[in-house]
């Protein structure tokens, strides 16, 4: 290539040459949904919401236009640069809501338990390709042990909801790198029993002098709500009452785009955030629901191909584990949403309004896209 | 590439992993979208009666607004119950007919209707917007009676807060005001959305706003069944909620009013702290207005009128605008030169008129000067030359470090919002105040005019008024309330707003005898001398000039200079000087020289408190209450009898 002369349209083709095709279609699908909810739920926010659709589309661009291999680089800057602020929190952040989670620098507010959802499984995946064909029982002790730091570090400021995608973000990438079927069966099965006990014995563990140790008393609180919403019917389980009210009211067609009574009526909290799935399950019904469902998956089985078919260890763990950090996000707030799983205040991906959580997101896609063009750049 | 290729094997046990993975999460889609029709087929038609149901649900029940009251419990603010018309937009088909049908049962006037509109657009659309409020009886009557002609109409008992004093001590108690998005947000923020959810107002202003957590109480809940149309049929079961928390305050509403008519229509503020404790006696910032306006949304005139005055009648002068001491800093200054070493109290200075420094004369008030001038006239004649000197001597620095501790440019930290800092200017506050290299740099002459208040030194009546009380407190300085007991609703319970001392600023007895002294004398032979003279009790006080406007060296000559760039007046007092009860700062903004605006109201308020206050008889005193009260008597008939005075009262009255 040494045709200096300007070609706008080669330009065209550059700028675009990053981009995915399928996974911009499926993003776009998404955004417009999010774009036309948020009209029902709150359009006071139809601006920034787009300003918040304009900065994440730009992080995702830069992301897809770097190598996997530059990527990779990043790792270790950034996990470290995470862990260092989230000490940070623990010692000068702002309290918010009883937690510590913001550090203020001045210029802006920011919340660095986020960066760990993205520098944590860029860090395993840079660790694991360190170790690749020679990846022995020691590495996945010393990956636990990267996970832990930054994991334990939210967990005491405390937030629960984030410090479960960062476990769960960590753990992806070491399932991928082939932590032992022998190990994973028995922890899996354990979390199962562990959980259904926990339901079985609700009753007796809600009681208000229980002391749950290990959990702050709003965490039980919202466990506690889950298995039974009327505990709190004003507060914590209002919520949930009323967003299965809202899901099941809207039936299989739903009761028609700004026409949901759960929503207008303002009995649906956090209706333009966490509970946006309510807003579209009631107006859009089974139906809608149904296709949310089914461009999540498109979305889902796109990253599990890309991660099949990439070049290296290293974007093949990353690119499974993004895929399954999307998966996670839109798996446990509709299981909230819906009454399944407790409040843990995880965004519906791409659909819920807030900026740091999309660009969060979209930096995802943006990972994906790279790796997945740095398959052709191989045969090239 | 510099990657090499992974082994095939690894390879494909990855590619099983991935379709492991990928199994999983299609299994959990697949609960979810069992669960999506569970609950949107299977148990539609339950959910759907819950919905439409739905407004049986849970009815917020809103509490009561704790009260405030005065120290002697006469009521500041209060609830009372109205009907109110309100109207849900978003169940009415044409908003304008039906307004016009309501007009014919009950009088519109056309300011309900504008205000209507406002709040309208302010509010989402399917809540209610109130119309009017303070329907009569028969008013209620006839809307009810034909309310299945009009729907989304409804007649609702609402409380109202009511301010009986008006516009008196408004910028204190404050008010309430409908939730905005902002207030929202802050809701959110402390976690307390649940508690306010069906609350309409929140403290916007004053102790309404400040005391917003002990005012609002906690919200009941209500389980009512309501129809289709959403009106309440029968109510099944109910939490009750808990009452906001009653605030007696320290202020005397009787001197407050004493201080406010003082002012006539002059702009300024009036601090006055009883000196032992803190406790507010009366902070009066003039002009006020009425927070009446504000309760149920203040109608765009009626703002634009209080927002676009020229006297800023919304702005709380007493804590929140700062101005140079002028020469009330003088007391605090020979202290500092004292205590620092710089002068003795018996050391004179030659006054000719004027000061030179640096080739600059720093004018004196009076013409070829004060003759021989030592500490104590340097106080009673108010001699600048003096403070020219001594600030020269002692240098911006260690005027600053002095004057810090009396809590000069800081905040005092008083229970009310929306306090200053005011500006304690030093080498250091120079250089984070301004940006570029040569205006960072203290220059010597500045703090020649600091000596006497004037140059940057910007402080706030509070803060003037709170120094003066640690001054004569032996330099004991508290953080200033206004609050004395919260008073909980349920229990009767009064927990007290302890005296809360901020620091002991450790000073000699006998260098703040030479000051007292000196003070004293302002109001026997000095500058206060032509108002105090004939108090029945013992004054200290100081007479102070602000300027506005700089004369570059020119004589000040007031009929020259325009009203609003006229000279600032200022007075702050104590008394009875051998143990002060109260100690004051009066400002009154272009009143020119401080004996003549501002000393007067300081007399006014002092006489009130020391003298008239405790000469009338308890009956007397009772009537003197109601007339306070005005135009409500109800109100007094809910209130206790005013206490009898406090024990020390018979040693105030019998001051000289």
């Amino acid at each position: 290539m040494n045709d200096n002369r300007f070609n706008p349209l080669a330009l065209v083709r550059a700028f675009f040459r990053p981009i995915d095709p399928l996974l911009m279609l499926v993003l776009a699908v998404l955004l417009g949904a999010a774009h036309l909810l948020m009209q029902s739920a709150s359009p006071e926010r139809l601006d920034s919401q787009l300003v918040h659709f304009g900065v994440a589309l730009a992080g995702m661009w830069v992301l897809a236009w770097l190598k996997p291999q530059r990527l990779l680089a990043l790792a270790i800057p950034l996990y470290l640069l995470g862990v260092v602020l989230l000490i940070g929190v623990e010692l000068f952040g702002e309290v918010s809501k009883g937690a510590q989670r913001w550090l203020d620098l001045g210029v802006a507010r920011i919340q660095p338990s986020e960066l760990m959802k993205i520098a944590m499984p860029l860090m395993l995946a840079w660790f694991f390709q360190q170790r690749e064909g020679q990846t022995r029982f020691a590495d996945f002790i010393v990956a636990g042990g990267l996970l832990l730091v930054p994991v334990g570090l939210i967990v005491i400021q405390p937030d629960l909801g984030t410090s479960l995608l960062v476990a769960a973000s960590g753990l992806y990438v070491i399932y991928f790198a082939g932590l032992s079927w022998k190990l994973i069966v028995p922890l899996v099965v354990a979390l199962v029993i562990g959980l259904g006990s926990i339901v079985a014995f609700g009753d007796t563990l809600c009681q208000p002098d229980v002391d749950w140790q290990v959990l702050r008393e709003y965490q039980k609180q919202r466990v506690c709500t889950l298995l039974d919403p009327t505990r709190d019917p004003l507060g914590k389980g209002f919520h949930i009452i009323q967003s299965t009210i809202a899901i099941g009211s809207g039936g299989v067609t739903g009761k028609g785009w700004m026409d949901g009574t759960q929503t207008h009526l303002a009995f649906l909290p956090e209706r333009h955030t966490d509970f946006i799935f309510a807003v579209l399950a009631e107006e859009f019904g089974l139906v809608g629901a149904l296709a949310l469902l089914a461009v999540y998956i498109v979305l889902l089985l796109r990253g599990f191909h890309i991660a099949a078919n990439a070049p290296t260890h290293g974007a093949r763990l990353l690119a499974g584990a993004v895929t399954m950090i999307f998966f996670t996000y839109a798996f446990v707030n509709m299981g909230m949403v819906s009454g399944i799983l407790p409040v843990v205040g995880v965004p519906l991906p791409f659909i819920s309004y807030g900026g740091t959580a999309l660009v969060t997101l979209c930096l995802g896609i943006g990972i994906l896209m790279s790796i997945q063009r740095s398959r052709f750049a191989d045969k090239s | 590439m510099t990657e090499f290729r992974a082994p095939a094997v690894e390879l494909a046990g990855f590619r099983l992993r991935v379709v492991v993975a990928a199994v999983f999460v299609l299994v959990c889609l697949g609960l979810l979208a069992a669960r999506f029709h569970f609950l949107q087929v299977q148990r539609h038609d339950y959910f759907l009666t819950r919905a439409e149901d739905n407004r049986i649900a849970l009815l917020p029940v809103v509490p009561y607004r704790g009260t405030i009251v005065d120290r002697n419990g006469v009521v500041l603010a209060r609830n009372y119950a109205t009907y109110t018309i309100e109207i849900t937009p978003a169940q009415v088909p044409d908003l304008e007919a039906t307004l016009d049908e309501i007009a014919t049962l009950a009088p519109i006037e056309p300011r309900d209707r504008r205000r209507f509109h406002k709040l309208v657009q302010e509010s989402r659309h399917f809540e209610s917007v109130p119309l009017r409020n303070r329907l009569t009886d028969e008013e209620v009557a006839r809307v009810v009676s034909q309310r299945y002609r009009l729907p989304g109409v409804d007649v609702k008992a609402r409380l109202l807060r009511d301010y009986p004093q008006g516009a008196s001590a408004a910028h204190v108690v404050g008010y309430i005001g409908r939730i905005n998005e902002r207030d929202v947000e802050r809701i959110e923020e402390a976690d307390e959305t649940a508690n306010y959810r069906g609350s309409l107002y929140i403290g916007k202003a004053g102790l309404e706003q400040s005391y917003e957590r002990e005012l609002h109480g906690t919200t009941g809940v209500e389980q009512v069944e309501v129809n289709a149309g959403g009106r309440a049929v029968r109510a099944l079961s109910s939490t009750s909620a808990k009452p906001g928390n009653d605030l007696e305050l320290t202020l005397d509403i009787g001197l407050q009013k004493i201080a406010e008519a003082a002012f006539g229509d002059r702009r300024g503020a009036l601090v006055a702290i009883e000196p032992a404790t803190g406790g507010v006696l009366a902070l009066a910032s003039m002009p006020t207005y009425d927070p009446n306006l504000f309760v149920d949304g203040i109608s765009t005139q009626d703002w634009k009128a209080l927002n676009d005055s020229p006297d800023h009648p919304m702005l709380h002068r007493a804590v929140y605008s700062a101005y140079p001491p002028g020469s009330t800093f003088k007391p605090f200054m020979a202290l500092a030169g004292l205590e620092l070493g710089k002068i003795t109290a018996d050391k004179e200075i030659a006054d000719p008129g004027y000061f030179v420094f640096g080739g600059h004369r720093f004018m004196d008030d009076k013409i070829g000067g004060h003759g021989m001038v030592d500490l104590h006239k340097s106080i009673v004649v108010s001699c600048n030359t003096y403070y020219y000197q001594l600030a020269a001597d002692l240098g911006i620095d260690a005027i600053a470090g002095f004057m810090a501790p009396f809590g000069f440019g800081e905040r005092t930290g008083i229970d009310l919002p929306g306090e200053a800092t005011g500006v304690l200017p030093s080498q250091e506050w120079k250089q984070r105040r301004f940006r570029k290299p040569e205006q960072q740099r203290w220059y010597a002459g500045e703090t020649i005019s600091v000596g006497i208040g004037q140059g940057y030194n910007a402080y706030t009546p509070l803060q003037l008024a709170n120094a003066l009380a640690a001054l004569v407190n032996e330099g004991k300085l508290f953080r200033p309330h206004v609050v004395k007991y919260v008073i909980d609703s349920q229990t009767g319970e009064r927990r007290a707003v302890e005296p809360e001392p901020i620091r002991q600023i450790p000073l000699q007895a006998a260098h703040l005898k030479a000051v007292l002294d000196g003070m004293v004398d302002v109001n026997k032979t000095g500058t206060g001398k032509s108002v105090f003279k004939d108090a029945p009790y013992s004054v200290g006080g100081k007479t102070g000039t602000a300027q506005v406007y700089s004369l570059r060296g020119q004589r000040y000559d007031k009929n020259k200079v325009r009203e609003r760039l006229r000279d600032h007046s200022w007075f702050i007092a104590y008394a009875p000087a051998e143990n002060p009860q109260i100690a004051l700062a009066v400002l009154v903004e272009n009143g020119g020289f401080g004996a003549k605006s501002a000393a007067p109201i300081a007399r006014q308020v002092l006489d009130y408190y020391l003298v008239d206050r405790h000469a009338a008889a308890p009956e007397a005193e009772a009537e003197d209450v109601q007339a306070v009260e005005g135009a409500d008597e109800q109100a007094v008939a809910g209130v206790p009898a005013p206490p009898p005075p406090a024990p020390t009262s018979s040693r105030e009255g019998g001051g000289r």
